[in-house]
């Protein structure tokens, strides 16, 4: 791990709050390409997702967290029978992508709710600490 | 000096700071698979804190740690329940303000002793 400042509170709440983004416009992206349309099984999209990991620093003894990156689903492909569509293959398959909107929809609600909540601890962090400041 | 000066707030000051970090970093940890989701018991870390004060015992950075017990577990083996953190870290922000006047206080009859008004 490269050497970096000591973890505060507001370093920490920084980094899960990227963590979070990067969660939402992977939702984000799939919803986008919810019902796109592939001429072969391998070239249809595969919904993304993004992998969370604990960061502990011991020093501190905060636990933060960070996307660790981001993984393609395993999801088989749609199959669907459309000799009409210009993709279709030479049996006449088009491979649609397997996006699951409601479960998106919900994967974007949850994080915005957690995002929500870490701006809002860090508010009240952040006022007791100044009020700690200005003490005589 | 520090514990005559200021009672038991001046330890109790430390200990509220050290668990706001606690949970908030349990927030930050509401969406990681298996992230357990940990606490600070008050009592037991300040009785800590205390005696190693006294000189009684060896200072224990992690005495009072406790791990949060899930009214429901979660399948991805995390046990962070957000609402009940947020009461959490509100009633810790509170005490903290709490303990924060009483230090506020000493420091301001110190002060006016010095100054002899």
């Amino acid at each position: 791990m490269p050497e970096r400042a000591p973890t505060t509170l507001f370093a920490m709440t920084t980094r899960a709050m990227s963590a979070q983004m990067v969660r939402m416009n992977a939702a984000t992206s799939n919803l986008a390409n919810a019902g796109s349309v592939a001429s072969s099984e391998t070239e249809a999209y595969r919904p993304i997702r993004a992998v969370f990991a604990t960061e502990l620093d011991r020093a501190s003894g905060l636990a933060g967290v960070a996307a660790t990156g981001l993984v393609r689903t395993e999801t088989a492909p749609t199959r669907r029978h459309d000799p009409a569509h210009p993709l279709a293959d030479k049996d006449g398959y088009v491979f649609e992508a397997p996006v699951d909107e409601t479960a998106e929809m919900i994967e974007i609600m949850d994080s915005a709710r957690q995002y929500q909540n870490l701006v809002q601890a860090l508010q009240t962090a952040k006022q007791l600490m100044l009020e700690t400041l200005r003490s005589e | 000096m520090n514990e005559r000066l200021f009672g038991i707030h001046g330890a109790a000051l430390t200990l509220r700071s050290a668990r706001m970090g606690v949970i908030a970093s349990n927030i930050a940890n509401a969406a990681t698979p298996g992230y357990k989701a940990r606490d600070i018991d008050f009592n037991a870390a300040l009785d800590a804190r205390l005696a190693a004060g006294r000189g009684m015992a060896a200072s224990d950075p992690r005495a009072g740690m406790v791990w949060r017990r899930p009214t429901m577990p979660a399948l991805d083996g995390n046990t962070v329940e957000l609402a009940r953190e947020q009461v959490a870290f509100a009633e810790n922000a509170v005490a903290y303000s709490a303990t924060l006047s009483f230090v506020q206080g000493k420091v301001n009859t110190i002060t006016r002793a010095l100054k002899g008004e």
